[in-house]
């Protein structure tokens, strides 16, 4: 009852949050608001049982993305003399794509662990629907033995070793790479 | 539990962020909208991992850290292009019209 | 030349009767490779004259030899159906197969012999009239070409064969009356038959597609075979095919509405109007009524048209032939009006007595118009020997030219006496025998007295513009001028010798089929040789002649006509004063009508000819051509492209953010497709 109550008050906070972000015609204050949303993101993942991914959400998201976007932003001292929304065409484009976008994903709402897994037994014969709700208990099992972020460890050092060793050989070119097309004189 | 009402909320942020990116001009700001919908997939992953299993959350794991890449790289070129252009509107940044 | 091997082969293995019959595919390829040889040399060598006459009467004689030969073996051989030769496969469509074949039988050699034989005399009689003539080369070749065509008309087995030569003879027909191309008349002439005959073309090509429905069919042996169990007698059907071929007849062998054409068609050479517009060409609407009898027995409405409109152009061309004075026109309306008759003949069903009318008749209209053809040439040589001006077709011209062209004229009396019906000449047998079948069909309806009182009375002025044609000409005083006299003389031999041969049979071709009143010589010859091919129509005809006391009344009545109408013609002619053509007064009154054909061209030029002119200038041209087609089809089509293209060149912006809602707008789709 709790959790359905703050993870409602989030959700509100989340939503608000975004629709000020694009709506703001000032790029910092955009990027605060954006700020907020992330905090509010991060919030509902605690609530969901992915602490780690709450932490992480705001030491780097919040915490080093978005502040990268403050700096750029600083920067290039933009300043918020006029309005850079689009002429009416582009809105009647961005009302027909969200509802196009939200009638689409309407169906989510209708979604219960019982019925994920029934979906999933029928999409593939080799899941059983019983291990589908197992693979959250053995979460939870995983992090009452190996603690909240050997929980996480686990699977991301063992069974996706290598994606992760791309992903720093990624971080390492992408930092170059800014650094290459940023500079004044190569 | 709340399996329905995150998906819901994260398809809610991801439309925010189509519509952000749909009627802005400012090259930044575009930016951030995409992060926007980023973090609404991300809220898909966690809500669904606790049943599938930790993969959703070593997923997002792997979407952030792309994300601070793709974030690095994009805004190195707006720089770039606004040393150019002097302005980061997209209207003004059209040198592929054919 | 594998052709002819082939047929052969295939002839043995079918089981048809091997022999000349099996190469009757011949007599069409020599005369092609005729017309092949001589077209060469008209455009390489045009004065290789013996070449060209060689090669052009030769292939004609040699196809004629194939003819006799195949003659002789059939009337051996005792042919029940037709031999069929079928050279190759045409039009292999689905449930339509039309092959080449070619179909020998008794009524295909009598038309093979007329046409190869009468053809080779005009061939060897042209060598000597267009002796002079720069286009010699040319003309030799039009008429092998011709001759070819023709052979396919009466030797096809099926209607879409058939229909090769006719046309093929419409498009030679326009080669050679527009021969001397240099004055537009003639050119007109010529375009003016071949279209006159396209529209007869046309009924009879829905007629095809008719059959073809109802059918399933286009050959002539299954035709035959299958109208009398798939078509209902007198139904609307088989009428209406029956009058929509009847319309190409009318067409091809200018009848009511669309003989026109015919007289203008004078304009060609001479010897191109005694072979085409007399003895074969014209004749192939009465091959194609004969053809299909069984079609047209099943139709007793169509039959009373086809009679009908034959005894009325048969009467109407007579009247104009009255009182024309060109020696030619005066002969094509005889043609026009002959040809009436043969109609009456099949209309009433007595398609035995058509053909035996349609030999004849080529016999002495081939004569008659080479006769003329001769006087021509003389007349033409008298003229430009002094350098005059005058025109040496019109019979004010001539007169009392027995004196010059004896033979000429000694044969052209024979084939008048012919035409005119005075008995034992060939044309007094088949005239007769069409006009008592047409009055034995007069007790199931009263309109045939009236159809036989028309030929009657045609015969009557048939008789009275012929010997018009003879006075005119060849008696009284001479009007040519005192300067040419001395040029007139009789025609070379190689001229008269045709005629010879051509007189012969117009006296004694009546032997033909004698009827059973005839004291002596066989009787019913053609009768009994053409019985396998009318016998469809015989279960559905009943022709009788009329009782015996009748008959004689009749034959009475035929040769009192012959006799009267000549003797008339020949005393009012020579009662007035003819005067030479140049000082000849305008004609008035009702001799007026008759001499401008009752203003028919003038009438069709009035009320179809020009208003269709109007429309296609009006209408098809500038709103259908202009607007329509070009407007908005071409330049429409090309306005659209632009417009496309103008549009897609917006999308190309050049802006990052665009191509950004674009490829966003992209991804929602697939989503959208995806979790449906």
């Amino acid at each position: 009852m709790m959790t359905q109550i703050v993870f409602y008050v989030m959700a509100a906070s989340a939503v608000v949050c975004a629709l000020a972000c694009i709506l703001q015609r000032n790029p910092v204050a955009a990027a605060m608001w954006l700020v907020g949303t992330m905090f509010s993101l991060a919030g509902i993942y605690v609530l969901l049982n992915a602490q780690f991914i709450g932490a992480i959400q705001i030491l780097v998201y919040a915490g080093a993305i978005m502040v990268l976007f403050l700096f750029v932003i600083m920067l290039l001292n933009l300043g918020h003399n006029a309005s850079d929304l689009r002429r009416w065409p582009a809105f009647g484009l961005a009302v027909g794509v969200s509802t196009a976008l939200l009638t689409t994903l309407a169906g989510l709402r209708f979604y219960t662990p019982a019925r994920l897994a029934a979906e999933v037994a029928g999409a593939s014969a080799s899941q059983d629907p019983a291990r589908v709700l197992a693979g959250g208990t053995a979460a939870q099992s995983a992090m009452d033995s190996l603690g909240v972020v050997g929980a996480i460890a686990d699977p991301l050092f063992r069974t996706y070793l290598v994606p992760f060793e791309i992903t720093s050989v990624l971080l390492l070119t992408a930092a170059v790479g800014a650094v290459v097309i940023a500079k004044r004189r190569i | 539990m709340l399996l329905g009402p995150a998906l819901i909320l994260s398809a809610i942020l991801f439309s925010i962020g189509v519509v952000g990116v749909v009627i802005r001009r400012n090259a930044i700001i575009l930016f951030m909208c995409i992060e926007l919908m980023l973090n609404a997939v991300n809220l898909s992953f966690v809500a669904l991992a606790q049943f599938h299993g930790l993969s959703g959350q070593v997923m997002v794991f792997f979407v952030m850290t792309v994300a601070a890449a793709e974030a690095a790289v994009g805004l190195a070129i707006i720089l770039a292009v606004f040393r150019h252009r002097q302005s980061v509107d997209l209207q003004n940044i059209n040198l592929l019209r054919g | 030349m594998s052709l002819p091997v082939l047929a052969f082969a295939s002839a043995a293995a079918g089981g048809s009767p091997g022999g000349a019959i099996s190469l009757i595919g011949l007599t069409i390829l020599l005369p092609f490779l005729g017309f092949l040889a001589n077209g060469a040399l008209a455009l390489r060598r045009p004065d290789a004259k013996s070449a060209v006459s060689l090669i052009g009467v030769g292939t004609v004689a040699l196809s004629f030899g194939v003819a006799l030969a195949a003659f002789g073996q059939a009337l051996g051989a005792h042919l029940e159906g037709p031999a069929l030769i079928r050279l190759w496969s045409w039009i292999p469509a689905g449930a339509l197969t039309v092959d080449v074949t070619l179909q020998v039988d008794q009524l295909s050699l009598v038309m093979l012999l007329v046409i190869t034989g009468v053809g080779s005399l005009i061939h060897l009689f042209s060598v000597g009239y267009m002796k002079a003539d720069p286009g010699y080369a040319r003309y030799f070749a039009y008429l092998n070409l011709f001759i070819a065509f023709m052979l396919t008309l009466v030797l096809g087995a099926s209607l879409p064969v058939m229909f090769i030569g006719w046309e093929g003879v419409g498009l030679c027909s326009y080669l050679l009356i527009g021969f001397w191309y240099g004055d537009k008349a003639n050119a007109d002439a010529g375009k003016k038959a071949f279209i006159v005959n396209r529209i007869g073309d046309f009924g009879a090509l829905v007629a095809m597609f008719l059959l073809w429905q109802t059918l399933g069919t286009l050959n002539f042996a299954e035709i035959a075979e299958r109208a009398p169990t798939l078509l209902e007698v007198g139904g609307p059907t088989v009428t209406a095919i029956t009058l929509l071929l009847f319309l190409g007849c009318t067409g091809k062998s200018a009848q009511i509405p669309l003989y026109t054409w015919l007289p203008d068609a004078m304009a060609g050479p001479t010897p191109v109007s005694a072979l085409i517009h007399a003895a074969t060409m014209v004749t192939a609407g009465v091959y194609l009524v004969v053809r299909t009898n069984v079609l047209f027995a099943m139709a007793p409405t169509a039959q009373m048209v086809v009679a009908g409109v034959g005894a009325l152009t048969a009467l109407f061309a007579a009247t104009i032939g009255l009182r024309q004075y060109d020696i030619k026109k005066v002969l094509a309306y005889s043609t026009v009006s002959q040809l009436g008759y043969m109609f009456l003949a099949v209309g009433s069903g007595a398609y035995v007595a058509g053909i035996f009318h349609l030999v004849t008749h080529a016999f002495f209209k081939a004569l008659l118009f080479l006769g003329s053809g001769s006087v021509i040439h003389t007349m033409h040589h008298a003229y430009h020997a002094t350098h005059a001006h005058e025109d040496p077709q019109d019979m004010r011209n001539m007169g009392g030219l027995r004196r010059y062209m004896p033979w000429t004229f000694g044969l052209m009396a024979i084939a008048t006496l012919a035409i005119a019906g005075v008995p034992i000449l060939s044309g007094f047998f088949s005239k007769d025998e069409i006009l008592a079948l047409a009055f034995g069909r007069a007790p199931d309806a009263p309109i045939w007295y009236l159809f036989w009182g028309m030929g009657a009375l045609a015969a009557l002025l048939t008789a009275y513009y012929m010997a018009r044609l003879m006075a005119m000409t060849f008696f009284g005083a001479n009007r040519t001028g005192p300067a040419e006299q001395t040029h007139l003389h009789e025609a070379p031999w190689i001229m008269t010798g045709p005629l010879l041969v051509l007189g012969v049979l117009s006296a004694v071709g009546g032997v033909l089929n004698l009827p059973a009143y005839f004291p002596a010589g066989p009787h019913h010859l053609l009768d009994h040789w053409l019985e396998p091919v009318v016998a469809p129509a015989a279960a559905f005809l009943r022709l009788e002649l009329p009782p015996g006391s009748t008959e004689y009344l009749l034959i009475g009545v035929a040769v009192a006509i012959a006799l009267i109408g000549l003797v008339l013609g020949h005393r009012l002619t020579l009662g007035e004063a003819i005067v030479a053509a140049r000082q000849a007064a305008p004609e008035r009154g009702f001799w007026k009508l008759l001499h401008n054909k009752w203003y028919v061209d003038e009438l069709y030029q009035e009320f179809i000819v020009d208003p269709l002119v109007r429309l296609s200038h009006s209408i098809l041209w500038r709103v259908v051509d202009q607007r329509v087609i070009d407007g908005a089809g071409a330049n429409g089509s090309a306005w659209i492209s632009r417009q496309l293209g103008r549009l897609g060149g917006r999308l190309q912006t050049g802006e990052a953010g665009a191509y950004l809602v674009v490829f966003l707008l992209g991804a929602v789709w697939v989503l959208h497709a995806v979790t449906r």
